[in-house]
């Protein structure tokens, strides 16, 4: 199938000669949760912005919706939501003008059933006929995301879409954005808060220095790249770690009650019932034992600083 | 076309308009009718007539003028400056609209609301001064060519603008003196000649000439001499309009 957006060989260079992007390539597929993580300054945002128009390519060419999006701009951004970082309303307006304007902006005939849906959907029609500067935080990121939707767009970008958002908030957005996802809205969002992003995403890029380090589904990243630890509490303190064991990957604690056995996922499980086997002949009992991965957040923290 | 991206940003700032009445429609009417009422009625019941017009009567094109310059300029220049500076401007940058397309919401709306504004203070002008209009076709022309070109020009100052003096400077400390200098309150023909030769680098001085012509039939240049400077600072306006989104000069990086 043809992917939503599709970007070739995209890099860009700032007038002040700063490369936000170096040949970027990235393709996200139609219906897809596409999370691009990165650290600040990586150029999530810069991305984000040559796709939907707001900043100039230096080199590459970036179709959306199958449109080239300097030659077919029309189509291209037509296709296309954006709720930027940035909580900027037009304070003066009411939700509803605000809203119904970025229809019309879109080219889209007026419609006020579909914006009555939209923002009853995001809990705003009560506030309908308030001004956007009497609104808290959250109900202006709220009508940014109206605004997005208004022109009932196939592909959504979120940069950043919970920053700030209180807990409440941040469920409601992800119960919208899985609805969204259900009608076939293709979803891309940028995030600082790794466990959005292995909450929602189907396929996770990583951005780094204005390079794409990696793409892969979340379920393989997470399997692949996640370490798996086993923790034993121990019966009885143990002074110094046994030699048989100072060959595998394993650590004592502090206190001398617990091992922590690390292992790739991947890896075959065989080390663990070595392990326990050599506990066993060793004559060192356990009281209990878990296991966890490691989350998305590690393996991202462990990407970023190679 | 997008038409509908034209009308949604027209209604945005025609809404603007009425939300702000006060500031940019009755303060420019009361500020004009003040001109009236000392210039006009008090201190120009003792002034001698101006190539056979009264003193009041003569006045009322450049006045005008004045206001059709000023809030086209600052209409303009506020309707693009405020969504830069509030971050809502992305909106317009990433929507399927083409610059000739934003040009014509921003500055069809600055320009309308000159012309409806023009007309009031012509409406008002008639409590105080009798006035005739010898040419309303050019007189309507004369009003729709410069709330249009102005408005361009305000949209200019609004892009390049990175501060809210700036949208200020341009307004207060040109365009004023150039039609206070321009011939608003007398004839070019009153001043010693060095003086006139000096006006006629004041392009407001085509402008107000041209009007005044169109009221009573007499002006300082000839007409034709008139409409064509305003064509010429109309085009550039559109040349410098069409290289700023043409570069994305301040608009996009």
């Amino acid at each position: 199938m043809q992917p939503d957006i599709s970007v070739q060989h995209l890099s860009k260079v700032y007038g002040d000669g700063f490369q936000a992007l170096k040949d970027i390539n990235l393709e996200i597929k139609r219906g897809e949760i596409f999370a691009l993580l990165g650290p600040n300054g990586a150029g999530k945002t810069t991305l984000i912005s040559i796709i939907c128009g707001i900043t100039n390519l230096s080199e590459g060419k970036v179709e959306a919706a199958g449109h080239d999006i300097v030659r077919q701009y029309r189509k291209a951004r037509q296709s296309i939501g954006l709720v930027p970082q940035e909580l900027n309303t037009d304070s003066f307006e009411t939700v509803w003008n605000a809203v119904s304007f970025s229809r019309g902006l879109f080219g889209k005939a007026p419609n006020p059933e579909h914006i009555e849906k939209v923002l009853k959907d995001l809990s705003l029609w009560d506030k309908r006929n308030n001004r956007i500067m009497s609104l808290s935080g959250g109900m202006k990121r709220r009508v940014m995301i109206a605004k997005a939707l208004s022109h009932e767009p196939q592909i959504l970008f979120l940069d950043e879409p919970t920053a700030g958002v209180d807990v409440e908030l941040r469920r409601d957005m992800w119960e919208m954005v899985r609805k969204l996802r259900e009608n076939g809205v293709t979803i891309i969002l940028t995030t600082h808060y790794i466990e959005e992003a292995e909450e929602m995403a189907d396929r996770i890029g990583v951005i780094r220095e204005g390079q794409i380090i990696l793409v892969e589904e979340k379920d393989q990243l997470m399997s692949k790249l996640g370490k798996k630890e086993l923790r034993l509490q121990l019966q009885s303190k143990l002074d110094k770690m046994p030699g048989e064991l100072t060959l595998e990957p394993i650590e004592l604690s502090e206190d001398g009650y617990e091992l922590i056995y690390t292992f790739d996922s991947q890896q075959e499980q065989a080390g663990v019932a070595r392990l326990l086997r050599t506990l066993g002949d060793l004559g060192i009992d356990y009281r209990d034992l878990q296991t966890r991965e490691s989350s998305l957040e590690e393996i991202f923290v462990g990407l970023v600083h190679e | 076309m997008n038409f509908y991206g034209v009308r949604a940003i027209y209604n945005f700032e025609m809404a603007r308009m009425k939300r702000t009445v006060m500031q940019s429609v009755l303060s420019p009417v009361i500020s004009t009718c003040l001109y009236f009422v000392v210039f006009g009625s008090a201190i120009g019941s003792r002034m001698g007539d101006i190539d056979n017009i009264s003193y009041g009567a003569y006045i009322i094109p450049g006045l005008v003028m004045l206001s059709l310059l000023m809030q086209s300029i600052s209409n303009a220049s506020f309707g693009i400056y405020m969504p830069k500076f509030s971050g809502t401007i992305y909106e317009v940058l990433s929507a399927p609209v083409s610059y000739v397309e934003v040009v014509l919401g921003y500055v069809g709306a600055a320009a309308t609301k000159s012309v409806i504004l023009g007309l009031i203070i012509l409406a008002t002008a008639r409590l105080f001064v009798d006035y005739e209009v010898l040419h309303p076709f050019w007189m309507v022309a004369f009003l729709v060519l410069t709330s249009v070109t102005f408005s361009l020009f305000g949209f200019i100052i609004g892009i390049w603008a990175d501060g809210f003096e700036k949208l200020q400077i341009v307004p207060m400390m040109i365009v004023t003196p150039l039609v206070f200098l321009g011939g608003t309150f007398y004839s070019i023909d009153m001043l010693p000649s060095i003086w006139q030769t000096v006006s006629l680098f004041n392009p407001v001085v085509y402008l107000i000439s041209g009007f005044r012509w169109a009221f009573y039939g007499v002006s300082d240049v000839h007409i034709g001499i008139s409409v064509g400077m305003t064509l010429v600072f109309l085009t550039a306006c559109m040349l410098a309009v069409w290289y700023i989104f043409k570069t994305g000069y301040r608009l996009r990086s």
